[in-house]
């Protein structure tokens, strides 16, 4: 077909539960831009989210104001020090267990790794570039499936800035838990390869104490035919914002970018994810949950996807979803979809924030269950409907005790 | 014996437009053992007649009773009603994502028995019930009815009536979009329970055909709100030949 600007569809679907969803498929010539802000966020993007200005030198980075459409979202008061001031940039105690096919070792900045992930987009990543000394980094090359847990709860409460290396080599096959816990005033960037071929699945858990502030960007490239999972799961810490973006920058490509968060009073948990469709008959998924609990919990996602214009045959789909347990809660969610190629399989993104389900309790109610226990069980479920596609056990025992942890609003 | 006394019950349903009556005054005693088919057509008020017993909270009494054995079952909430005895197998049941049939079934048996089951047994009775509702074993371990099929839904409702053994059973519709194999498995599994724990059944429906392997005892027709007459077996072949015309005023549908 030459001429096919009315062939990509959108659809706008009605969902239960107050969902927005939007679809697109078929093929045609016309660059689509669909952008869904809610009405607090009018704004539709301003340029396509790969031209934003890097820069791995804080000083190119103006003064943070809180205005900026990065940090609008985040109370940047309370993370002062890391957009501005000097960071720690040495090793801290690490603790992983050696085994075959894993390599963990402190590397400087003259590490050939350093800067093929990606290049900071903001002030505060750009100050950890900066600022760090040593790189944590991570190599893997067995192909037998291997898993690993790089446990870190010793990051102090000084300002700190940190590293890491992910790399995943060609025919890896992987799952790398970076447990993150204790105190931390911490920015870091995380820089992740995956090649040609290699599975790697990399789970990045915040359970800091509760006075901790984090910021993490992840950079990662995705090689040819390569898969890979990322899961951020953020639960203890005043702020954490971890802003994952991936690149499926090979054809044959895979990404699922996948989270879990649980916001409790006065807690700031953001997640600015990017997804972009770099090559050919790649295939993206974006799936974050998260619940919301007491006054002042506060949840911001941005979920971007850019299907590029060499990304034909793409298939991708985002959504988030939020589940809202008490009053005075917040949760921001705004999906972009930006199309810049009319020849993909699919796209579409969905977002939702809405109360408990009670059919759902309902239903576990009338066989038995009291309430309190059936509201345990559903918002654990809704959660960890997430974990369980990463098809570990452990992670998901672990997990589900950190959720339950939450629910019960026990100590952290 | 047991016994479940429903009287001159009233019952309003919660809609955007406010408040709006459906049952209009229901007598009904189920004894221990007895099955009573509940027969009527579309929008009479059979499925709000089993939530209200169930106590969903979207219906509200507006007057008569219902009491199990004298105890006043609308003073329960609905997870006491559960552990007093009544079970609902519903028309629709409920997708619960993320968690697990298998940990599901092992929560509301420990939460109706007041203790954890052995484990020992507990798993061979799961897996002996699963086996004669020719349930594949992969369905302990995926979510709660999520992405099961209509006639996969049924069958994991009759296999919590099974594993809850509770005293009196309603069945919404359990027999709508089964095949006939599918209706004979179900049919046998309510069968069973009623023949091992003296199960009291009100069976919901609009056909005939479950009533060949389920025998009831009694037959009640379900119009606008109200019981509008009972009978025996006979009563439902009547209604199959003849449908409700006689029951509705005329110049209603
Ligand atoms: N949430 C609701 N909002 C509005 N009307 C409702 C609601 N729930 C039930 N009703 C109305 O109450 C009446 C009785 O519904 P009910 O589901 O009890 O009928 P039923 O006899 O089970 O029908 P069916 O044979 O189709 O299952 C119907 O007119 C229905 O539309
Ligand atoms: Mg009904």
């Amino acid at each position: 077909m030459t001429d096919s600007t009315e062939n990509t569809e959108i659809t706008s679907l009605a969902t239960p539960s107050g969902d927005t969803a939007v679809e697109v498929t078929g093929t045609g010539t016309r660059a689509a831009i669909i952008s869904d802000a809610t009405t607090r966020h009018a704004a539709v993007p301003v340029q396509t989210r790969n031209a934003r200005f890097t820069s791995t030198e804080v000083a190119d980075f103006p003064a943070v104001t809180g205005r900026e459409g990065n940090w609008k979202l985040t109370p940047v008061d309370r993370i002062r020090e890391l957009l501005d001031g000097a960071l720690d940039g040495t090793a801290y105690p690490v603790v992983a267990e050696p085994s075959p096919g894993v390599d963990v070792r402190w590397v400087d900045r003259t590490d050939a790794r350093i800067g093929l992930g990606g290049i900071p987009e903001d002030r505060a990543s750009a100050n950890a570039w900066s600022g760090f000394g040593a790189a944590l980094a991570i190599t893997l090359s067995g192909e037998e499936h291997t898993e690993l847990t790089v446990a870190r709860s010793e990051f102090g409460s000084a300002p700190r800035a940190a590293h890491t290396i992910v790399e995943a080599k060609p025919f890896s096959d992987s799952l790398v838990v970076l447990d993150n816990s204790g105190p931390a005033l911490l920015v870091e960037n995380v820089e992740i390869l995956v090649g040609d071929g290699a599975k790697l699945t990399l789970v990045t858990v915040q359970d800091f104490d509760g006075d901790a502030r984090y910021l993490a960007n992840h950079f990662a490239r995705v090689g040819r035919d390569a898969t890979f999972k990322h899961v951020v799961v953020s639960l203890g810490g005043s702020v954490v914002r971890v802003n994952p973006s991936a690149t499926l920058a090979e054809p044959g490509a895979d990404g699922e970018l996948l989270g879990v968060y649980f916001a409790d009073a006065g807690q700031h948990l953001e997640q600015q994810v990017f997804l972009f469709h770099q090559a050919a008959n790649t295939r993206g998924r974006v799936n974050y949950k998260g619940a919301l609990q007491g006054q002042g919990a506060r949840s911001v996602w941005i979920g971007d996807v850019l299907i590029g214009p060499d990304a034909s045959a793409t298939d991708s789909y985002e959504q988030n979803r939020n589940l809202v347990l008490t009053d005075g809660t917040r949760a921001d969610s705004i999906p972009n979809l930006e199309i810049e190629t009319g020849d993909i399989l699919g796209a579409g993104h969905a977002s939702a924030t809405g109360r408990f389900d009670d059919e759902q309790l309902f239903y576990l109610q009338s066989r038995g269950i009291p309430e309190a226990e059936a509201r345990r069980l559903v918002v654990r479920g809704f959660l960890l409907d997430v974990i369980q596609r990463i098809g570990s056990a452990d992670l998901e025992a672990r997990l589900g005790a950190a959720i339950e942890a939450e629910l019960a609003g026990g100590p952290r | 014996m047991s016994t479940l006394t429903i009287s001159d019950l009233q019952v309003s349903v919660e809609t955007d437009q406010g408040s709006k009556p459906i049952l209009r005054g229901v007598d009904l005693t189920i004894n221990e053992g007895e099955i009573h088919a509940i027969m009527g057509p579309n929008g009479s008020g059979k499925s709000t007649l089993a939530y209200a017993i169930a106590g969903h909270p979207k219906y509200t009494v507006d007057g008569g009773s219902i009491t199990l054995d004298g105890e006043d079952v609308l003073a329960m909430s609905v997870d006491e009603r559960a552990r007093a005895g009544l079970f609902l197998a519903m028309q629709y049941p409920v997708e619960i994502p993320g968690v697990t049939n298998s940990n599901f079934l092992r929560t509301a048996k420990t939460a109706i028995d007041g203790e954890a089951p052995a484990i020992r047994g507990w798993i061979k009775d799961v897996r002996s019930s699963m086996e004669r509702l020719r349930m594949d074993s992969s369905f302990a371990e995926r979510n709660v009815n999520e992405g099961f099929s209509g006639g996969e839904k049924k069958r994991n409702e009759i296999l919590q009536l099974e594993l809850l053994k509770p005293r009196f059973a309603v069945l919404d519709e359990t027999d709508s979009g089964l095949d006939v194999d599918a209706l004979k498995i179900v049919s046998e599994g309510v069968n069973r329970a009623k023949e091992t724990t003296g199960l009291g059944i009100m069976l919901i429906t609009h056909y005939t055909r479950i009533l060949r392997y389920i025998q009831p005892d009694f037959v009640h027709v379900f119009v606008a709100g109200r019981i509008a007459e009972q009978g025996g077996r006979e009563l439902a072949d009547r209604l199959e030949e003849e449908g409700y015309d006689r029951f509705l005023p005329s110049g209603v549908a």
